[in-house]
């Protein structure tokens, strides 16, 4: 239903009084179908949250394309936007500030029922009541604001706002992270049970792998503006390929105190986006790196067992020989 | 929300007492013998005493208060030695003309200041935002007389565009007294000439004594939408496919308009007390021209009422901003 080739997307800056294109979505190539749900993960600053605000046209794309049931809507007319803010919506990492303080909840859900449908009157005030019931909050919230709602209660409400126009996709950017950790699993819960009930498609965007490994039926790992490796949750769970998503998986604080850490924990920071290094963008980081060989040519996607796409070399058949005489 | 006005009205009534105090304890604290200037120059010690006992000045202090106080509830604001009217009569003919003038001036400052702040923000580092805060930096720092001085200079003098000051040419009869604001009365007794003349003298003192609360309005509204455009509610409403129109005047503005209310009413209040200067300059015969010659000629009671009227302005405003962040921002509703 969804898919993004070579996406695209750099923000003009001025670094050290020099203008300078900062590159947050590099070649980005995502594959969504209908009714999954695809978690978008990576550490803060890796363009998870640029992908999703650029799919919904909130960002301006640089390059690459994002294909919409079939029509590439990173170049619409205004007419035609129109058409996608009634099929995709956003649902935002922190309530507070996702809902106008000025506008009870009342008002907040039923701006995009006012913006697209003709519903009025009684009948508007009738589906936001429905909408609010289906998000699990009593009507008597209706004419309340923001501000006398908890965290929870507000994501709801978001979510309601979100499902008005019964979209097909929805982009969740950290929709628990500023949560409290009861209330997210109640979160979680109910957007994983909506999912199936209202047929949606997601695009979950976190930083917290136990949360996606929840939700999402099919992941992607980005680093650095890339897609490192992406394919069904639990294989990739499982048994990471790329050595990024190894670290990433290995990082998880254990629940036990004095249980010894799987693997080495990560070295360095992520490097800055404005100046890429070249090759594999992990290769300063990453404990399989080749010297000579990961930071000479950039990195393509490999294609490993079904469906499964990593971008690193050591998956590479052409060099798997090479590979292998390096590793021993 | 009544509750709320209820209790900053009490809270307002506190202050004004602590203000009457003060403004009281100044000017009776302060040297100069009001008696021998009220008598004159050639009067003998017997004259002064005299008048030090009609006018009261020789009884206690405490007792000289409560008589203030009560006199000012009969809207007695005292006598004017200077003048040689009661105060209160005084400040009926010199309020009304500030006022007008500072009506204008924050008028000219909000619908100058709010657009301009707003065209700032949506195209921020623009070529009008360059100048814009060029501009409003330096306004906040410009001393306003000195601004009221080269405007003079330059449209009055030079280009002859407008008049160097007062309120009407000498040779106009002002129109009839009914609020006192010559452009008020000449609209309700149909003089539109004399409305155009008065516009056209208010010019020039109006834009000098608007130009900091333009400059800092302009400041503030250009921060608070640059930051609530970058909200997530505003992105979410683009997301819904709400026009540009509405996310800026609607959902930003809305709220941006917040904090700049606020600047707003505490420019307003000071504003006020700008006017001696500016009134000074363009010889505006209103409330700051009049409590600088009782200053100047140590006439303390029109200083007290002048103080107390600036104070209690100042109050009002306040207290109207409170009021009206009440009506705009639910969250400040329930808490008073």
């Amino acid at each position: 239903m969804l898919e993004t080739h070579d996406l695209t997307v750099g923000f003009p800056v001025r670094a050290e009084g020099k203008k300078a294109v900062l590159t947050a979505v590099n070649k980005v190539n995502l594959h969504i179908e209908k009714g999954d749900a695809l978690g978008l993960v990576g550490e803060s600053g890796s363009g998870k949250s640029t992908v999703g605000r650029t799919i919904l046209h909130l960002n301006k794309s640089t390059g690459g394309s994002v294909i919409f049931d079939g029509q590439d809507i990173t170049r619409l007319n205004s007419a035609d936007e129109k058409v996608l803010r009634r099929r995709a919506q956003m649902v935002f990492q922190d309530p507070h500030s996702a809902l106008n303080p000025r506008m009870t909840i009342m008002r907040s859900v039923a701006e995009p029922l006012i913006l697209h449908t003709k519903l009025r009157g009684a009948e508007l005030r009738e589906k936001v009541g429905t909408l609010l019931e289906i998000v699990g909050l009593q009507k008597q919230f209706l004419y309340r604001y923001p501000h006398e709602l908890s965290g929870g209660q507000k994501q709801r409400v978001c979510i309601a706002r979100a499902i008005a126009l019964n979209p097909e996709l929805l982009v969740l950017d950290e929709p628990t992270s500023a949560l409290d950790v009861s209330v997210q699993a109640q979160i979680l819960e109910f957007l994983k049970s909506i999912q199936k009930e209202l047929d949606l498609t997601y695009l979950f965007i976190s930083h917290n792998l136990a949360v996606i490994r929840y939700v999402c039926n099919r992941v992607a790992v980005m680093y650095l503006g890339q897609i490192v490796e992406q394919g069904e949750t639990e294989e990739v769970f499982n048994n990471p390929k790329h050595p990024y998503t190894r670290a990433l998986l290995e990082a998880v604080p254990l629940p036990e105190p004095g249980q010894p850490r799987r693997g080495k924990p990560l070295i360095g920071d992520i490097p800055s986006p404005l100046n890429l290094p070249t090759g594999c963008f992990f290769n300063n980081r990453c404990e399989k790196a080749m010297a000579g060989v990961c930071d000479k040519a950039p990195v393509p996607n490999f294609t490993v067992e079904n469906g499964r796409r990593v971008r690193c070399l050591l998956y590479d058949p052409a060099s798997a020989p090479q590979v292998e005489a390096a590793a021993v | 929300m009544l509750h709320m006005i209820g209790k900053r009205s009490i809270l307002m009534l506190g202050m004004l007492l602590g203000l009457l105090v003060i403004t009281f304890s100044i000017s009776h604290i302060a040297p100069g013998d009001p008696a021998a200037l009220a008598a004159g120059p050639d009067a003998t010690q017997e004259m002064i005493d005299q008048v030090r006992e009609e006018y009261g000045f020789d009884k206690p202090l405490v007792e000289q208060f409560f008589i203030y106080v009560g006199g000012i509830f009969e809207g007695n604001l005292g006598r004017s030695v200077y003048t040689t009217r009661p105060v209160a009569e005084d400040l009926m003919v010199y309020f009304p003309a500030t006022l007008e003038l500072v009506l204008y001036s924050i008028l000219f400052a909000i619908v100058l200041g709010v657009p301009l702040g707003v065209i700032s923000a949506v195209k921020q580092n623009g070529w009008v935002d360059n100048v814009v805060r060029i501009v409003s930096s330096s306004g906040v720092g410009l001393p306003m007389f000195w601004l009221g001085l080269m405007l003079q200079l330059y449209f009055s003098l030079k280009l002859g565009w407008f008049p160097l000051g007062g309120r009407l040419d000498l040779m106009t009869d002002p129109p009839t007294a009914i609020t006192g604001m010559y452009t008020v009365d000449a609209l309700l007794t149909l003089r539109f000439g004399v409305f155009f003349e008065a516009l056209h003298y208010m010019v020039l003192p109006a834009i000098a004594l608007s130009f900091p609360a333009l400059a800092s309005i302009v400041r503030v509204n250009r921060a608070e939408m640059i930051e609530t455009l970058s909200l997530d509610y505003v992105t979410n409403a683009r997301a819904q496919g709400i026009s540009r129109f509405r996310m800026i005047a609607v959902y930003a503005l809305k709220n941006a308009m917040l904090p700049t209310m606020a600047i707003i009413g505490l420019r307003f209040g000071w504003m006020l007390g700008g006017t001696v200067l500016i009134e000074s300059v363009f010889d505006w015969p209103g409330v700051g021209l009049y409590a600088l010659q009782a200053v100047t000629a140590s006439d303390f009671e029109p200083v007290m009422a002048v103080t107390l009227i600036l104070g209690a302005w100042f109050m009002l405003t306040n207290f109207l901003i409170d009021i009206i962040y009440g009506v705009l921002d639910p969250r400040v509703r329930g808490r008073a």
